[in-house]
């Protein structure tokens, strides 16, 4: 049975720059940049850009039950949704599949701060944590961290009611939730589906598990291919979805696709060796089925290593590619970052052409013709590999 | 056995292989003898001190450990034990090479109390801020912390031990979580992507915080004495839900590929269903209209009559809330049949294993078609009058059973329903 081509219908975006498709269009040919180097200094982060969470998240009380991540997550699936014309449409709703990439949520720092200090100076018995656990953490406060519960907030704010699946692990967790949402759709599974992520930067507790690992970009911002003598990434902040849909669905409800999802693929490198990033795009490249090797590319390179520098190498063998880095505009939005990718992709497939490259090193170069072809590409800082082709609806 | 394809023409999804832990021992012989007698799992928790905590028992597993100890650690030992049983019992692939992708249900992972504090401790610091705490983290001596609770540790970790194919998937369905790994590996196997897949469902969360978090939800059973007498669903004065530990794990392939290698049969995933609550964050829309539809599109999805089924592995967590619902929303959807159906919840022997729940009970559901035997409800001594199931109460029975519906009901309006069948229809 010859598969459904997927067309991306409804495009939510909220990050650093700002909300929605013109303001994020305008700040990426203006070349904006909205790094933060003081808030949380040594360490550079992409705050989420003011915004009134009232227009997609009317009811406070559903406001205060989130945390930032799920209000920023919950947003831009109010924009997607409205951007494909489904909002409030029950009937679609009802029977809208949903797949989130998701990590956890914000801890309260000031009740966790506490009792390390308390341990620290000797001042916490064995049997004091559940003590203060019990008596300082808000009850809601689990509700707002556990993963699945962004799909929850969405399901409750927006009516998306299908099915509802929570992916988790990192950047590899949003190609997946792509490539099964495509492969759903395509096998028809599925008409419909919400797919995307949402991430907050400005998070102190975040910042612990990549710092053990020294993956956090400190003391200057500079452009992703820049950061050579100071790799690490800057967290960002961001909230992205994409309504993905079969064509004859679209069509049947008189709705215009910004692009087509052709393909998304993944990978998991056996990143002890050294290479294996490289060798997994390479084994990844042509199964795209990518036309023209002067095409376009969109890549969540994170600007950490080693991963970062495999990624340039393969980056490399294709000289021909337009190459754009949403690290060095947007910083690292973890889960958020491959449907970023795909988002600007189907972003600069309805408006005509490719935004400006913004690299100091040359590595990203001008491309003037509107594009055809953009593959979006994901090299997780730790694990996780993949790629899509996001193309022109014939 | 004939029918390569099911009714809508989709390849046939059959389990080849199973391997399950759960508070009342390793493996299917020792869990289904216990389970079937009635034994429970839940103990006062030993792991760690009690003070000031209004739940004190959980059917945690000790009798594995994990060294240093983290819950994300004991996740993935549990899984790795189930995994292994599960690929024996199958005899697919061979050692380190499994031909299909993995699909792993796991418990949200951060870093742990233990791990936070042996970090605090060596912050130069006094009362220090979140800056000077992160100085110490970095530098390398606490890399191994970033390679345990990333997100995804636990799946990469078992992708390499038993060389599962692709992008390994984690997930979260809070306790629905089980099921939609099964869910997702039927998936593909009926668009044909692959032949095979590792479903593994895994949850070691017994720690202070984790009891802490769902205790200030009010969502667990405060019956601690005696703790095996706390987890009692469908009777009137149940009062919460027990946390439990527990992994399940199941091979997929499809009835096809089952066939030409000669692997014996244990059972078929004749349905999935899955549909979405979006009444409130941790309560079922009282009415149980998702619920009901979650279990409407599982029969469709198995093209079967409500009548065909003949027994109901409930998700019967022992909420007040829960329970009854699942109760009414089984009478909306089985009408005059829901008497004929017996009903039985494993939460009350072994706990609530949260995230691996789903494949825990499927894994029950498919030893009560092999044995034939429905194992109890216990603490069922006095029922709710507003749930009237047949409840196959405090003592197995032995019934015909041909067709099982495995429910799984939970926070944030995760509804995913299973059919398990001994043979194709």
């Amino acid at each position: 049975m010859a598969e459904k081509e997927v067309w991306i219908t409804g495009v939510g975006l909220l990050s650093s720059l700002g909300e929605g498709l013109d303001a994020h269009w305008e700040a990426l040919g203006a070349k904006r940049v909205n790094a933060d180097e003081k808030r949380l200094a040594p360490y550079v982060i992409h705050p989420i850009a003011p915004v009134s969470f009232d227009a997609q998240i009317p009811k406070k009380g559903d406001q205060r039950q989130m945390e930032t991540w799920q209000r920023i997550g919950t947003y831009a699936a109010g924009l997607a949704l409205d951007s494909a014309g489904v909002k409030g449409n029950q009937e679609i709703l009802s029977r809208m599949d949903m797949i989130i990439a998701a990590g956890g949520g914000e801890r309260d720092l000031n009740v966790d701060l506490a009792i390390m200090n308390a341990d620290a100076q000797g001042k916490l018995p064995p049997a004091a944590l559940n003590e203060k656990l019990m008596n300082e953490l808000r009850p809601t406060l689990f509700l707002a961290q556990l993963s699945n519960l962004l799909a929850g907030n969405i399901a409750i704010v927006h009516g998306v009611c299908g099915t509802s699946r929570t992916f988790m692990g990192e950047e590899a967790s949003s190609i997946d939730a792509a490539r099964i949402a495509v492969a759903r759709i395509g096998a028809g599974q599925s008409d419909i589906a919400l797919v995307g992520a949402a991430h907050n930067g400005d998070r102190g507790d975040l910042l612990m598990l990549y710092s053990f690992g020294d993956f956090a970009l400190k003391d200057q911002y500079a452009s992703v291919w820049a950061r050579r003598n100071n790799p690490g990434f800057a967290i960002g902040s961001a909230g992205v979805f994409l309504v993905m849909e079969s064509r004859e669905h679209a069509e049947a409800r008189g709705a215009k696709p910004y692009a087509k999802l052709t393909k998304v693929v993944a990978d998991l490198a056996k990143r002890k060796q050294p290479g294996a990033v490289t060798k997994s795009l390479q084994a990844m490249w042509p199964q795209l089925g990518v036309s023209n090797d002067n095409a376009m590319l969109i890549t969540g390179a994170t600007g950490a290593e080693p991963a970062t520098a495999e990624e340039r190498e393969f980056l490399g063998q294709h000289p021909g590619l337009a190459v754009r880095a949403t690290g060095t505009t947007f910083g690292h939005t973890m889960e958020a970052q491959f449907p970023l990718g795909l988002a600007l992709a189907a972003l600069s497939i309805s408006r005509g052409a490719l935004y400006p490259a913004n690299d100091p090193t040359g590595l990203e170069v001008e491309k003037t013709e509107a594009p055809t072809q953009i593959v979006v590409l994901g090299v997780g800082h730790w694990q996780g590999e993949g790629m899509a082709l996001v193309e022109a609806v014939k | 056995m004939t029918a390569p394809r099911d009714k809508f023409g989709r390849p046939i999804v059959v389990v080849t292989g199973m391997g399950i832990v759960t508070s009342l021992g390793g493996g299917k012989t020792d869990n289904w003898k216990r389970l079937s007698a009635g034994e429970s799992g839940i103990k006062t928790v030993t792991r760690f001190p009690l003070d000031s905590l209004k739940t004190t028992m959980a059917g945690a597993v000790d009798f594995v450990t994990v060294d240093p100890f983290s819950s994300t650690s004991l996740s993935q030992r549990l899984a790795e034990i189930a995994t292994e049983e599960a690929l024996e019992q199958s005899g697919i692939g061979s050692k380190g090479d499994f031909p299909g992708p993995l699909f792993l249900a796991v418990a949200p992972i951060e870093t742990e109390w233990p791990q936070r504090l042996e970090v605090a401790r060596e912050v130069p610091t006094k009362d220090f801020g979140i800056i000077d705490y992160l100085a110490t983290c970095s530098g390398g001596k606490f890399a191994h912390f970033h390679r345990r609770f990333t997100f995804g540790s636990v799946a990469l970790n078992l992708a390499e031990t038993f060389g599962t194919k692709g992008s390994p998937i984690s997930l979260s369905t809070a306790c629905a979580s089980g099921a939609t790994a099964i869910q997702l590996g039927v998936e593909a196997i009926r668009r044909g992507e692959t032949d095979a897949t590792l479903c593994v469902a895994t949850d070691g969360s017994v720690n202070p915080e984790a009891l802490v978090r769902f205790s200030l939800l009010s969502a667990l059973s405060t019956q601690n004495d005696p703790p095996q007498g706390a987890s009692k669903p469908f009777s009137k004065n149940r009062d919460g839900f027990v946390m439990a530990e527990g992994a399940g794990a199941l091979v997929l392939e499809s009835f096809d590929a089952a066939m030409a290698r000669g692997a014996r049969i244990l059972g078929v995933v004749a349905g999935c269903g899955e549909l979405t609550d979006s009444f409130h964050r941790t309560r079922s829309a009282p009415d149980g209209k998702p619920a009901i539809g979650c279990v409407r599109k599982t029969l469709a999805d198995a093209g079967m009559e409500p009548e065909q089924i003949d027994h109901i592995n409930a998700h019967g967590t022992s909420t007040p809330e829960n329970d009854k619902m699942e109760y009414l929303a089984t009478a909306a959807v089985f009408g005059e049949h829901t008497k004929n159906i017996p009903v039985s919840s494993n939460k009350s022997m072994v706990g609530h294993t949260i995230s691996a729940a789903g494949a825990v009970e499927a894994i029950f559901s498919l030893l009560t078609l092999e044995h034939q035997r429905i194992p109890p409800t216990i603490n069922y001594e006095v029922p709710d009058p507003a749930i009237p199931f047949d409840v196959v109460g405090n003592k197995a029975r032995d019934a015909k059973v041909t067709a099982v519906m495995s429910n799984s009901f939970g926070f944030g309006g995760q509804n995913a329903s299973l059919i398990l069948t001994r043979e194709p229809a």
